[in-house]
């Protein structure tokens, strides 16, 4: 201790920089510090290389070099006639294409596939470059406008009336079910012995809810009538929409003194209707209908895993932050709603949507095969989003919503600009994971007679044209390939997102 | 100094299940006026400046806030947290935006302010808290000085009557305390009625009007700090005292 104290140390001049003694840079060092740097290490760089030699070679054997990649049927890929040992069978997958994508949609209606593919790639495109302007008008367009466009394009068929005539049907529905249901318990009411003044009472209540409400929407029912004998029933009634519509987010938005801005977006919006209902002829029938059970291939898959994708977000943020609500009755109802979903199969769940769900619907109503299918995933999915999200949630400290309380947002505005925002960041990686586990388990919709890509891969082998030793190794390793770009796509681009999010420790 | 207080505090009583943290407080604060309260750790002081802007509810008394009532239902909270800003010991500043916008977010989503005289206004109390060159940087990408005058700006870009600071020093290394300190300084000097939760008896002593010593979530000492440090009265207050000013 004297030492210490008696000869302090003062440096008088800094140390130079110097080279490291070992190479740890470039190819050698790369070889010495990261492969064989120590005994267990050089086994497992020898173990690696054998594993990528007898998994790469046979596979660039079998798809490039014994591939066959002409031919007219099965003969072409067979061993004696091309005179080697033979990989893919490449001509199937040609012959087969068109199936793998559009299914059984009808040849001469294949463009309009082809267009939906096309204005889908235009609008997400632009809408996951960060640099380009206009997300919140370009998310519009995709998330709002393009379905519906993709509806009618794919599917077909065309408008009887617009708003009007929607409201009109939805009200006098209503009315009459409520009279219906009057009527109904009634009888009941009077039939039976102890509750039946209740019944009695409750089906009096029930005729006049629905007597009212015919009651107060006959000039709707007026109106609607007028429009449906006009001339042109469809842009009357979307003209008149048009100015209800504008006029009321008009006066909401303020009127004379700030509403101008929402009563020109309105008009806009209604003229973009407009031209979309011009240019496709939805007054006039549209295109012809082409049911869903003729869609197969590529297009079931993008549009069964896109609308999934799309659907199950805002479910999967709803559930997540009822889960998380004050409310009782609110997050008992989201933590059912989960833990049901999640403990629930897949194949399940189609099979009950599409084999099940017609007994219990009323007779006259319907829903299409592949809607419920549809309906099916996109709970499920949000289920197993919500879960993901609120793993997000419980990340952010609470501090930010107390700061955000403090300044005097609302319990939305802080959930929706501040919480929220940061919580997605957070599980971006498990939001992907999800999305790609998702795309790939669209493949099961095939057990309920949907013809997704998988599907359509597996219906082709029962060709006899084509039946080779190889022809399923190649249909799989096709549709493996097509599954792989896709999913990989989503990896990278998520990558790509969290690395620009990051770069400001957001 | 004028009469209407512009926070009233009256016979506050706050109850963590069945441990009773703030007990009686009563308490006017004048227009302008600078209050500082200290206390040990586990004293409510935290507990109470954060009742007054209802980020705690409280099961007894009321705060009236620039005459806006504030019961134990806190059905007015929204308009009392308009009126107050609050400053955070850990800063608590919105990572995912830049320094301008955790500035204007508030002004344009609470007061529906247009974006571009928020964005001026922001810039006009960045440059009070003197980084206005950081404006368009993120949170993460300052140091914890800087980030404590932004949540400053934060505060003052809602145009707050009243400012409460909970500890906004403490998380802050020794170094970066005193550009904090300075601009509360000013912030006192330019007639800002603050109560501020803090353990600077430096701070206290240069700018307070009055300090406030809490203990056991009451309040044991109001004293001006000439008195609260020459000559202080309870003996709880003294004991705190010395083992704080060595």
């Amino acid at each position: 201790m004297d030492d210490l104290a008696t000869s302090p140390f003062v440096r008088q001049e800094l140390i130079p920089e110097r080279a490291a003694p070992v190479k740890v840079t470039g190819f050698v060092g790369f070889l010495r510090t990261r492969l064989f740097n120590s005994p267990t290490n050089i086994l497992l760089t020898i173990a690696s290389a054998l594993l990528l030699w007898f998994t790469i070679v046979p596979a660039i054997k079998f798809l490039l070099i014994d591939a066959v990649w002409s031919g007219k049927d099965r003969t072409a890929c067979l061993a004696q006639n091309a005179g080697h040992e033979v990989g893919a069978c490449w001509p199937f997958i040609q012959a087969k294409f068109a199936q793998f994508i559009y299914g059984f949609y009808p040849e001469a209606e294949r463009w309009r596939v082809n267009l939906t593919f096309l204005l889908a790639a235009l609008l997400l495109l632009p809408l996951l470059i960060p640099r380009l302007p206009a997300k919140g008008l370009n998310a519009c367009l995709f998330f709002v406008a393009f379905p519906v466009v993709a509806f009618f394009l794919l599917l077909g068929g065309g408008l009887t009336g617009f708003g009007v005539s929607w409201t009109a049907g939805v009200l006098s529905g209503f009315a009459t079910g409520a009279s219906e249901l009057g009527q109904k318990l009634s009888q009941a009411g009077e039939a039976t012995a102890v509750i039946g003044p209740l019944l009695l009472l409750l089906g009096k209540l029930a005729d006049l809810v629905g007597w009212a409400t015919s009651g107060l929407i006959w000039p709707l029912l007026w109106l609607n009538g007028e429009i449906q004998a006009s001339a042109r029933p469809v842009w009357a009634d979307l003209a008149v929409t048009a100015v209800v519509v504008s006029l009321i987010l008009f006066v909401l938005n303020g009127g004379v003194r700030t509403g101008w801005r929402a009563l020109v977006a309105s008009v806009a919006t209604f003229v973009g209707i407009a031209i979309v209902i011009a240019v496709m002829g939805l007054d006039q029938g549209g295109f012809a209908v082409v049911s869903t059970g003729l869609w197969g291939g590529l297009l079931v898959t993008l549009v069964v895993s896109v609308t999934g994708i799309v659907a199950s977000m805002p479910i999967g943020i709803a559930l997540a932050l009822g889960r998380r609500s004050t409310i009782p009755l609110i997050r008992f109802f989201s933590v059912v709603f989960i833990e049901f979903w999640r403990g629930v199969p897949l194949i399940t769940v189609l099979f009950f949507a599409t084999y099940m769900l017609p007994l219990f619907l009323p007779g006259n109503f319907k829903i299409d095969g592949l809607v419920r299918a549809l309906i099916g995933i996109a709970l499920f999915s949000g289920a197993y989003i919500a879960e993901v999200i609120r793993g997000g949630l419980q990340a952010i400290p609470r501090g930010q919503s107390e700061a955000a309380n403090a300044i005097g947002l609302s319990w939305w505005k802080t959930t929706g600009l501040i919480v929220m925002p940061q919580a997605l960041r957070h599980v971006i990686p498990g939001l992907v994971n999800s999305f790609i586990g998702l795309f790939k388990d669209t493949s099961l919709v095939s057990i309920v007679a949907l013809f997704d890509l998988l599907g359509s891969v597996h219906a082709a082998f029962a060709d006899p044209v084509w039946a080779t030793p190889t022809t399923l190794f190649t249909g799989f390793a096709f549709a493996g390939m097509i599954y792989f770009v896709f999913c990989f796509g989503m990896s990278r681009y998520s990558l790509f997102v969290e690395n620009r999010l990051n770069a400001h420790g957001g | 100094m004028t009469t209407d207080p512009i926070v009233g505090i009256a016979g506050l009583n706050k109850w963590y299940g069945d441990f009773h943290v703030l007990r009686d407080i009563d308490i006017d604060v004048a227009k302008s006026e600078r209050i500082v309260i200290c206390g040990p750790s586990g004293s409510g002081k935290s507990t109470f400046i954060r009742c007054i802007n209802a980020l705690e509810e409280f099961q007894e008394g009321r705060i009236v806030v620039d005459g806006i009532e504030l019961g134990p239902q806190l059905r007015r909270v929204d308009e009392v947290r308009r009126e107050v800003g609050m400053v955070f010991q850990s800063f608590n500043l919105f990572l995912h935006l830049t320094v301008l916008e955790n500035c204007t977010l508030a002004p344009i989503w609470v007061r529906h302010v247009p974006k571009k005289d928020a964005e001026a206004a922001a810039m006009k109390y960045l440059e009070r808290v003197k980084i206005p060159h950081q404006a368009n940087k993120y949170p993460s990408q300052l140091s914890g000085g800087q980030q404590q005058r932004v949540a400053i700006a934060r505060a003052l870009a809602m145009n707050p009557k009243v400012m409460l600071f909970d500890e906004p020093t403490s998380a802050l290394d020794p170094e970066m305390v005193k550009e904090v300190l300075d601009t509360m300084v000013d912030l006192a000097r330019e007639g800002m009625t603050m109560l501020v939760v803090t353990h600077e008896m430096g701070f206290a002593r240069e700018v307070a009007n009055r300090i406030v010593f809490m203990d056991a979530g009451q309040i044991i000492e109001t004293n001006t700090p000439a008195n609260f440090f020459a000559n202080p009265q309870h003996t709880r207050t003294k004991l705190f005292l010395s083992q704080i000013l060595r």
